[in-house]
């Protein structure tokens, strides 16, 4: 026990590592808060879609050799969010259908831009990296934090101002619509916000498990909670716990930070699951 | 009796063709008009028309004195989203309070009493704190009944509100809703079901891909549109 504590003693001296710590927690926050309104209005293959983009984007500012990547990153997943938010309504081709197009379509253009132009000599590595998260939570530099930091707040204002709004839009568009609430500008708003959080959660568990801090905090919070205030809280509370556990767990046993977060999250999903499935054997009898 | 609504020969549609046209009739305060057609006979957009969210291509859709589209409460069908939603009874029915709010983020306690005389009005206090998706069918749209009262209280715009229900909820409905038209709320309610349009309303609008009639309840089933469409009814499916 002495040996955890000292461990973690050792490792907390460093500031990347605190650093690490806080951007894991602030994005856990922010991608749980929005994935109750992504997955209740059924576009967590948004997250999913948005993920694969980004990490063609970033193939691209790899390959541009710019030195802040996010110049790139963040505009085009930005605009791909835009887009399949619009394409999703009433075009021939059909939301999920779209959104998987454009989400391996930008896979394969992002994997094929990084064996053309190579930017070090280790292109799986590079690879793996930006799908799996790497170690760069680790190599995070101070203007990274304010950055994730800012963007956490603009999200946590945005999302507390605008929490009744965002649950009536949920819940119902067509009524939103007919008192008069801009239901298709909330959309933009939510779709904008996940494709930020989304950039930003990329150094912390890569594009590929993104979607599972998005929509796991969610779906475990519904088994058990039974209405939007109490799922929201709970779902935020599962998220930075299981971001903590995971970003913990990962130092103490050397595994990759990104898939140890998501298996904790996918724990707390078991759990939960039990739980509700109990409560509502209970109920019945 | 003062009119509320006054639609003169109203085109629908959308860029590329009109669904409905000819629209011609009157919603008067106290009203219960019912508008039946065909799906596909531009009863959803006469819905939007309604509410403000579609213009019209042609024709006039006039609301009267200081009757406007906000004072219309909404009941859209229900949605495949709702049917699991996680989300009490009470924050429902308060949600329908935000058009009054302006840019205030959150409620006040003017808006939790307007919510909580809804609740009573339609019986569901006691079941405030439960959770929508774990409700009968009846109670979901009791909710939903409430959730328009908060948004608007001179007029209801209900499309199809007894889908899915089982007789008897549908019965409790129909009894709900001609209650609140007897305080005084418009209902304009748009529905297949003929036999209970011409038990419960006052007036009947008939479209198709035009207006076939409008007019009372008693002139409808003496006309030729009605009598045609009450025998299809009674010996079809029912």
């Amino acid at each position: 026990m002495n040996d955890i504590f000292s461990t973690l003693q050792y490792y907390f001296s460093h500031p990347f590592v605190v650093y690490a710590l806080i951007v894991g927690l602030l994005i856990a926050l922010c991608s749980s808060l929005l994935g109750v309104s992504l997955v209740l209005k059924r576009f967590s293959f948004i997250g999913d879609g948005l993920s694969h983009v980004a990490f063609g984007a970033m193939a691209v500012a790899a390959v541009t050799g710019v030195t802040n990547r996010m110049i790139i990153i963040l505009p085009l997943t930005v605009l791909s969010a835009v887009l399949i938010l619009r394409t999703g309504r009433n075009t021939k081709i059909r939301g999920d259908a779209s959104v998987a197009m454009i989400s391996v379509g930008a896979l394969a253009i992002g994997y094929m831009l990084m064996n053309i132009f190579p930017v070090s000599s280790n292109i799986s590595a590079d690879v793996c990296g930006s799908l799996f998260g790497s170690t760069s939570i680790l190599t995070l530099k101070q203007s990274d934090v304010w950055l994730c930091l800012a963007m956490s707040v603009v999200v946590l204002v945005f999302f507390v101002l605008f929490y009744n709004r965002i649950f009536s839009v949920t819940f119902d568009e067509s009524f939103s619509k007919a008192t008069g609430i801009n239901s298709d500008g909330y959309n933009l708003m939510i779709a904008i916000i996940t494709a930020i959080i989304i950039v930003i959660a990329m150094n912390l568990v890569g594009s590929l498990l993104i979607s599972a801090l998005i929509i796991f905090p969610a779906l475990s919070a519904m088994r058990v909670f039974k209405s939007f205030k109490s799922v929201t809280i709970c779902s935020a509370v599962i998220s930075v716990v299981c971001a903590g556990t995971g970003i913990i767990l990962s130092i103490l046993c050397s595994t990759p930070v990104g898939a140890t977060i998501v298996t904790a999250d996918l724990g707390a999903f078991l759990i939960f699951s039990i739980i509700g499935t109990v409560m509502s054997k209970k109920r019945v009898k | 009796m003062s009119e509320q609504i006054i639609c003169s020969n109203a085109a629908l549609g959308y860029e590329d063709g009109i669904v409905t046209e000819g629209l011609d009739f009157t919603v008067s305060s106290g009203d219960y008009l019912c508008i039946l057609g065909e799906n596909g006979s531009g009863k959803s957009t006469l819905i939007k028309a309604l509410l403000g969210l579609k213009p019209q291509i042609s024709g006039d859709i006039r609301f009267c004195g200081d009757f406007s589209a906000k004072d219309i409460g909404y009941l859209p069908q229900q949605t495949p989203v709702q049917r699991d939603f996680p989300a009490s009874v009470e924050e429902i029915v308060l949600s329908g309070c935000l058009s009054k709010m302006g840019f205030l983020p959150f409620y006040r306690s003017a808006e939790k009493k307007i919510a909580a005389e809804n609740m009573k009005q339609l019986g569901i206090e006691d079941i405030k704190k439960r959770c929508y998706r774990d409700l009968s069918g009846g109670q979901q749209q009791r909710v939903l009944l409430a959730r328009a009262l908060c948004a608007a209280s001179k007029m209801l715009l209900l499309d199809e509100p007894v889908t899915g229900l089982d007789p008897i909820a549908q019965t409790e409905l129909y009894e709900m809703i001609a209650k609140l038209n007897k305080k005084g709320i418009t209902i304009i309610m748009v529905s297949h079901d003929i036999s209970s349009a011409v038990k419960y309303a006052s007036h009947i609008l008939h479209i198709s891909k035009k207006q076939l009639f409008f007019g009372t309840k008693a002139d409808y089933v003496k006309s030729s549109v009605g009598r045609r469409f009450l025998e299809s009814e009674v010996g079809g499916d029912e």
